[in-house]
Formats: structure tokens, C-alpha cells, sequence
């Protein structure tokens, strides 16, 4: 008989739980597969450069592998961060994604170029194989070419701090 | 008459929509047989687009669907299997790109789930309407129930 009364309670209060963590999930976030997985190889052609750039270029040390453009407004949020860590020595390359190098360069020289290598996916094709489906997005990469982290949307000092950092550290080097 | 023509109205768009998408395709169906075509329109159907999330890469108008249509064309162009294109998009975007989520570990309850609260929600009721069935008249036996009145009248 006390049952009764208390279902509906114990009801109402699982599912203000279920809803509480369901809140906190952000669904735009889709989690990647690549994590624990190679990186695609790619062949890409630099900007300010006659080389290209390809997958065993990146091997040997930990490295950011940004994607980013011009046109994206996240990647502005994030580019004091991407400045600050490069000024720390954190390899990072610039993958400019579907984007004229023309724009890239003009976007970099107003706020400044936080990438040890930069290189152009104008139609997207590298970032369909990477699984980017909005920039800015940050792949860590540890010194084998794994992908062992994957940041979606703008490189916060809290994901730096807490995900990225004792990943750098604790790979290659 | 209101009714009518509210209905005719979303009827129209619904047309204009469904045009639209077959212009678009057609344009990108270009060189596939008959056999591919057919297949092209069932995939790009059944997958999902990530930027919009709710709309199928065959309804979204994001550059991100038009991508993903652009290599589920050239993939069957070359001659890749659906499970093969399928399998491609799942090994970068994750389940999260098809619409119809395999049945595994991670996604049993989203299979099963409607099905068990169907048959919880059905115990339910069929409890509920048992105990609400009227007692049987075998429930109050009147000879009973008449002796006990009589004792009653015949207690000072």
C-alpha cells in the first residue's frame, strides 16, 4: 500500500535525474570513432610553400592538428589560445578547410600565425576523411600519428588544461 | 473551406520541397544507371547530416550534406557496395551518421525500449481493469445477508 503512494515519487525522481545528465550532454557534440585510431594520410599542398605536406610529416613528436578558416567565427573565439601555445612551443599545424589561400594568409596576417605549418584543404576532401564536420576542430596526434583527442568547436583553456595537456606530456617527447 | 485550403497549401509545399531535392538530384545522378541511382537515393535517405542533425543528407541544404552526397556518389561511381559507403561514414562520423542504428551493445535499449515500456504500460492496464471488474454475484450470498439484518432488528 505505501508502494503506491511512493511509485509515482521514485518516478518523478528518476526521471529528473535522466533529464539533469541529459541536459548536460551537448548534442552537437558527436564523438569521434578516430580516437585510438591512425590518422588518414593525406597529401596536401602548403600555402606560402612548394612542398607538400603529408600524414609522416607529423610523425615523431606530439602535434595539434588544427582545422580552421577565414570565414569561421570560432576560430577567432579560439585564436588567442592557439597564439598562447604556440608561444609555449606546442607544434601546431593549420589545416585551412575550404578556404582560398589568398583569404588564409590575409586572416593570419591580421591576427597573427600561431602554426608551424600550414597547408590548404580547399574542397574538404581531408577534413571529410578526419571526420571534421564543423571548424574549428583540434586533433592531438601523438608522436606514432594516433589520433588520441579530438576538440570540436574552440580550444578552451579547460580542455587545454585538463584533456590536452597531460596528453602532450605523457606521449613522444 | 479554412480546412481545405490549409491542407492544399501544405500539400503544395510539400510538392515545391520534394521538387527541389529531386532538381538537386538529378543534377548529381547524372552518371549513374538506373540500378545506382536507385541505390544513391536510398542512401542519401537514410543518412544523417551533422551539422543539421534532424535532416537527412538528401534534405539538408548544408555544404557539409552536399560533401557527403558528393562521396556517396563518387563511391558508387567506383563501384563501392552500400555497406562498404556505409561502413566509410561510420568509420569517421560514428553511428551517429545513419538513421537506423545498428542493433548492438550500446543501442539494445533504444531497439527494445518502446517495446518493453509497451508491454509494462499493457500489464498495467490489464491490472487495473481486473481490479475495477464488479464483484461476481456470488460475492454477497442474499440469504446471508438477510439473516444478518434479521439478527440485527431482533437485538434490543
Amino acid at each position: 500500500m505505501r508502494l503506491r503512494y511512493l511509485l509515482p515519487v521514485l518516478l518523478l525522481a528518476g526521471l529528473a535525474v535522466l533529464f539533469a545528465v541529459g541536459l548536460r550532454n551537448d548534442p552537437r557534440e558527436v564523438p569521434s570513432p578516430l580516437i585510438g585510431k591512425p590518422a588518414p594520410a593525406f597529401d596536401l599542398a602548403r600555402i606560402g610553400s612548394e612542398q607538400r605536406l603529408r600524414l609522416a610529416d607529423l610523425k615523431g613528436r606530439p602535434v595539434l592538428v588544427n582545422f580552421w578558416a577565414s570565414w569561421c567565427a570560432g576560430c577567432q573565439v579560439e585564436h588567442p589560445m592557439l597564439m598562447r601555445l604556440a608561444r609555449e612551443g606546442v607544434e601546431i599545424i593549420g589545416i585551412d578547410y575550404k578556404d582560398t589561400d589568398a583569404d588564409g594568409l590575409n586572416w593570419l596576417a591580421r591576427h597573427g600565425n600561431p602554426f608551424r605549418t600550414l597547408a590548404a584543404d580547399p574542397l574538404g576532401q581531408v577534413g571529410l576523411d578526419w571526420g571534421v564536420y564543423g571548424v574549428p576542430e583540434t586533433f592531438v596526434l601523438d608522436a606514432e600519428g594516433t589520433i588520441v583527442f579530438k576538440q570540436i568547436g574552440p580550444l578552451t583553456e579547460t580542455a587545454w588544461r585538463e584533456q590536452i595537456q597531460p596528453l602532450m606530456r605523457g606521449v613522444g617527447r | 473551406m479554412m480546412r481545405f485550403s490549409a491542407l492544399a497549401l501544405l500539400v503544395l509545399f510539400c510538392v515545391g520541397a520534394g521538387a527541389q531535392t529531386v532538381m538537386r538530384d538529378r543534377l548529381e545522378s547524372e552518371t549513374l544507371t538506373a540500378e545506382q541511382q536507385q541505390r544513391y537515393q536510398q542512401l542519401v535517405n537514410e543518412l544523417r547530416c551533422l551539422v543539421c542533425q534532424n535532416q537527412s543528407i538528401a534534405d539538408s541544404d548544408a555544404p557539409l550534406a552536399a560533401d557527403l552526397r558528393d562521396q556517396v556518389h563518387r563511391q558508387l561511381v567506383a563501384g563501392r557496395s552500400n555497406a562498404e559507403i556505409r561502413r566509410y561514414l561510420t568509420d569517421r562520423y560514428g553511428d551517429f551518421v545513419l538513421y537506423r542504428p545498428p542493433f548492438k551493445a550500446s543501442t539494445w535499449l533504444l531497439w527494445l525500449g518502446p517495446f518493453a515500456l509497451l508491454l509494462v504500460a499493457l500489464a498495467v492496464a490489464v491490472g487495473f481493469v481486473r481490479k475495477r471488474k464488479p464483484a461476481g454475484p456470488s460475492a454477497v450470498d442474499p440469504a446471508r445477508l438477510q439473516r444478518l439484518l434479521d439478527e440485527e432488528r431482533e437485538r434490543p
